[in-house]
């Protein structure tokens, strides 16, 4: 069992999970220390997975059942980055609704354990246990502020609608194990052949499933309302870390087994990403509340992600990676603005409550101006690059329907990020906000900001890095 | 390699603007802000001079290239200029500074983040002229959208929000079909350098649709009739110093990349279209022609004949004489300073007056002398009088058109009477006739910067007019260059 050691991070994750669950039951008023320990934990684990895994090219364990490549590694990493970020800025806004408990960081970490062992996934079990885990986590951590009406309706909702998705789900893995014999990845791929239709049936619920999971129209309806319900620093990691897990699952989905069952399955992913793109730029548009908008675009910057997926190639996925990690730092640094939008103790979350902003916070604005921009998608900005590869790829399929649908909707998500703009430039000021941020969230939204302005200077690093993912 | 100029060209005004970033912002007239803008404004003008000066007028091959690997087995970050470009970037680096000294009276709050954004618009613009890769070109062209959305917005007129977004949303639907050519050239090539591009050719089965996406973008931004109706909006709405670059500086990437572009990569697509350019110029011209005599609101007049002395330009790019082109060239850099001249000479009685309307003025010949001597030199410049710039450019191109099609060519000549009317009856109604309203006894002439400023225009203008020969030696290699590619390219089809 030499090999264990590839695991290390799912093991010393679960390890941490259950130490800090004991030192929470023994030890009082513990939230503060079980935050700190958690964000410990997952530091180290980062550094196990890149020293464990980073330069493993494809290894498979347990009869092949998890597999640790370069995808899976990359993957990991972002998840955790991303978790940690999100839980080093929650701190202050979980303090003002006084629902800074030991519960949150370790249904964080729980729900990372879970992504994890998804994007490592090589078999339909372990998927779908790996699934579980991190929906679980993230039923509660939708309900988390139960005093609120909201919060609670959010968490109900999501766990509804997500049980039928799981249900769809793990009905399209029996229908393909009932076909395949088996639920190994690489071993159905072996058995499959394409005269199989009713194996098409399982493919479409597997899909169904997993485009609910990421969102994708016409399986979103839960996105706005879950995403305005819950804490806002619980919807920064909807945003970002469940996605990345699901979109790991999908490409490994799509590609490992089923690759030669390609024309069964691109036109389902077309149509979601066309989808996704012109629903999510023009229901946007209405909005009034910043999450319920943040959910519609997200919905929206999905559709590109899966665009990517659409082509079927090596830079297909790679530029899906490239949006998906783009995606996550734009995210990143607008949730970072939205929660330095408290006075007294009381955060804002309407559009409205931006108004002016530009007199009293320029420098805030000025952030916020640059990641409205670069969600639009207007170069020299980080997003600009993000759609570029995307559309690089998809053009060189000549899906020229796609890359210019997809092209059209950015102008018509514009609009809505520019009505933001308008409002925070154009529009009379109100009263001042706080400016005494923690020093996290202020780090954050530094990073974040600095990373997608200059993004253009060396857009070689990402490159590299995500070319050495080769699925196919 | 030598020094990066081209480069310090675009980069300079941004480290002007960060520069600015840190200094303190003060309310009211930020004296710090306004010179270090100033500062950097006239250093890249001294840069770019020099650049005029090292710039050898025999060659037609691309000078002062910079080639760096940006995004490995990609794109590579490659400027140059020939005679074509360097024109316009001079024209950037002249009407910027300008622009700098004007905004004393125009802006009155955060002066310094506008002067921030008009730096900012300097570097995309000259980044747009120099660029030799059509990525590298796209993200200029793209970005530039980003200040001036902002200008627009934040320091225009009562409907600048408006004006701002269809400003913005309307240049970006027009780009966008763009950026698929671009790649869709990429994966076609396997390059998106421009000069290599000029050496291996595009097949010509594609050539139709990436013109026409090219056109898209480009006829948003000239504007070309239909879609021109964003600039009347634009104009009327910016601050002067906005309407300026606008006018002068931005409009002009769309007939540069009609000629770098469109004439260079499609030339058999071009021919093609041909007859389509022709019937929207001639419409652009007399169209607009007839409606700028009805507008009343001089920035909106000044804006329509915009649209009409564009068209002459696309005319006469597509007309694919030497004369044409060579016309359309310095018509772009006649119209870039006389539409510069004319929305300046508009906002010098704006200030003073707060009204854009042509009927609140009349008999300020009486009471401002001085003004209306400049005011008429660039009415005159603007409908093509012989001896100012203008009319070289008109000219040439009516030249060319008659070369290539006399029918189109008699339909434009018409459009410059109805130049020449709409004009001097603004002039009529704005300088002469009786001192009815009892306000402008008041009015004082130019002051010292709006004298300065334009006199800076009117010299070139004149000085042009009757010796245009710099200018034309500095494009004619380029141009026969173009022309002769365009021809082989032809032939081998």
């Amino acid at each position: 069992m030499e090999s264990l050691n590839l695991i290390l991070p799912e093991i010393f994750i679960s390890i941490s999970i259950m130490f800090l669950l004991i030192l929470g039951v023994f030890k009082k008023d513990s939230s503060k220390i079980t935050v700190n320990l958690s964000l410990f934990a997952i530091l180290i684990t980062t550094i196990i997975t890149i020293n464990e895994t980073f330069s493993v090219n494809r290894e498979t364990l347990f009869n092949g059942s998890v597999v640790i490549d370069q995808m899976s590694s990359l993957m990991k990493i972002i998840t955790l980055i991303g978790g940690f970020l999100v839980l080093v800025i929650s701190s202050t806004y979980l303090k003002t609704f006084k629902i800074y408990n030991i519960e949150y960081p370790i249904l964080i970490l729980s729900s990372i354990l879970g992504m994890m062992v998804m994007i490592s996934s090589n078999d339909l079990i372990v998927f779908y246990m790996g699934l579980e885990l991190q929906s679980l986590a993230l039923y509660v951590l939708a309900t988390y502020n139960r005093d609120q009406l909201k919060s609670s309706e959010a968490g109900l909702k999501y766990f509804v609608l997500s049980a039928l998705s799981s249900g769809l789900l793990l009905y399209g893995c029996s229908l393909v194990y009932g076909f395949a014999g088996s639920t190994n990845f690489d071993i159905i791929s072996n058995q499959l052949n394409s005269d199989q239709y009713f194996l098409t049936f399982g493919i479409v619920f597997i899909l169904v499933g997993l485009a609910f999971k990421i969102s994708a129209v016409p399986f979103h309806m839960w996105a706005p309302d879950v995403y305005e319900g819950s804490p806002t620093t619980v919807t920064l990691f909807f945003t970002i870390v469940p996605k990345i897990a699901a979109l790991t699952v999908f490409i490994r989905f799509l590609y490992v087994p089923f690759l030669n069952l390609i024309d069964q399955w691109q036109m389902i992913i077309v149509f979601l990403s066309i989808a996704s793109m012109i629903f999510g730029a023009v229901a946007a548009i209405g909005q009034t509340n910043i999450k319920r908008l943040i959910a519609y675009s997200s919905i929206s910057h999905i559709g590109y992600t899966l665009a990517g997926l659409a082509t079927a190639t090596n830079e297909g996925i790679q530029s899906s990676i490239i949006y998906i990690s783009i995606y996550v730092v734009m995210n990143l640094a607008l949730f970072s603005c939205l929660l330095m939008l408290k006075r007294k103790d009381q955060y804002y979350e309407n559009i409205d409550d931006l108004s002016g902003l530009s007199k009293n916070h320029p420098l805030l604005s000025l952030c916020l101006l640059l990641i409205l921009f670069s969600l639009a998608g207007i170069p020299p900005l980080a997003g600009f690059f993000a759609k570029f590869y995307v559309f690089k790829a998809v053009l060189e399929q000549s899906m020229y329907f796609l890359a210019i649908i997809g092209l059209l909707s950015t102008v018509v998500a514009a609009f809505y990020y520019l009505r933001i703009i308008k409002i925070i430039y154009f529009d009379k000021e109100k009263d001042q906000y706080d400016t005494d941020h923690s020093l996290w969230l202020k780090f954050s939204l530094t990073v974040s900001t600095i990373l997608i302005l200059f993004y253009f200077v060396f857009p070689g690093v990402l490159i590299e890095v995500v070319s050495r993912i080769n699925i196919i | 390699m030598n020094f990066p100029i081209l480069s310090s060209l675009i980069l300079l005004p941004i480290i002007g603007a960060l520069f600015l970033f840190f200094t303190k912002d003060k309310e009211g007239n930020n004296l710090t802000a306004k010179y270090v803008a100033l500062f950097t404004t006239v250093v890249n003008f001294l840069i770019s001079i020099y650049l005029w000066i090292a710039f050898d007028q025999y060659t037609s091959s691309f000078q002062f290239i910079e080639d760096r690997i940006w995004i490995e087995g990609f794109i590579n970050y490659k400027v140059g200029i020939d005679g074509i470009s360097i024109l316009f970037v001079i024209l950037t680096t002249f009407i910027t500074p300008l622009c700098v000294i004007s905004v004393n009276n125009s802006v009155k709050n955060r002066l310094r983040d506008f002067l921030i954004a008009i730096l900012i618009m300097e570097s995309f613009m000259i980044g747009v002229f120099c660029a030799l890769d059509l990525v590298v070109f796209y993200l200029f062209f793209e970005a530039g959208l980003i200040p001036m959305f902002l200008i627009i917005g934040i320091w225009g007129g009562t409907r600048r929000v408006y004006s701002a977004f269809k400003f913005f949303l309307y240049t970006l639907l027009g780009s966008v079909l763009m950026l698929v050519a671009i790649i869709s050239i990429y994966w076609i090539t396997g390059t998106t350098d421009v000069v290599k591009l000029y050496e291996i050719g595009i097949d010509v089965k594609y050539q139709n649709l990436l013109w026409l996406a090219f056109f898209s973008s480009f006829a948003v931004k000239t504007p070309m009739w239909p879609v021109h109706t964003w600039l009347p909006d634009a104009h009327v709405e910016a601050p002067t110093a906005g309407s300026v670059l606008l006018a002068a500086i931005l409009l002009k990437m769309a007939g540069y990349g009609f000629i770098r572009f469109s004439l260079g990569l499609f030339p058999v697509a071009s021919e093609t279209f041909t007859p389509l350019i022709y019937v929207l110029s001639v419409i652009a011209i007399i169209f607009t022609s007839l409606i700028a005599l009805m507008q009343e609101d001089m920035k909106k007049l000044i804006a329509y004949s915009s649209v009409a002395h564009m068209g002459f330009v696309t005319l006469g790019i597509f007309t694919l004489q030497q004369q044409g082109i060579e016309g359309s060239i310095i018509q772009m850099v006649s119209h870039g300073l006389v539409s510069a001249a004319l929305f300046l000479t508009v906002g010098v009685v704006y200030d003073r007056m707060h009204s854009r309307l042509i009927s609140t003025y009349g008999g300020l010949v009486s009471v401002i002398p001085k003004y209306s001597i400049l005011f008429m030199i660039f009415a005159l410049a603007s409908l093509g009088l012989p001896g100012t710039s203008g009319f070289i450019g008109e000219f040439l191109i009516l030249m060319g058109a008659f070369k290539d099609n006399f029918l189109v060519a008699v339909i434009a000549s018409l459009g410059v009477i109805l130049g020449a009317a709409y004009m001097l009856w603004l002039y009529k109604r704005v300088v002469f006739g009786k001192l009815i309203n009892e306000d402008l006894k008041k009015i004082v002439d130019l002051n010292r910067s709006e004298y300065f400023i334009l006199s800076c225009l009117a010299a070139p203008i004149l000085f042009y007019g009757f010796y245009p020969d710099p200018l034309i030696n500095t494009i004619e290699v380029s141009v026969t260059d173009l022309i002769n590619m365009h021809e082989t390219s032809l032939a081998r089809k």
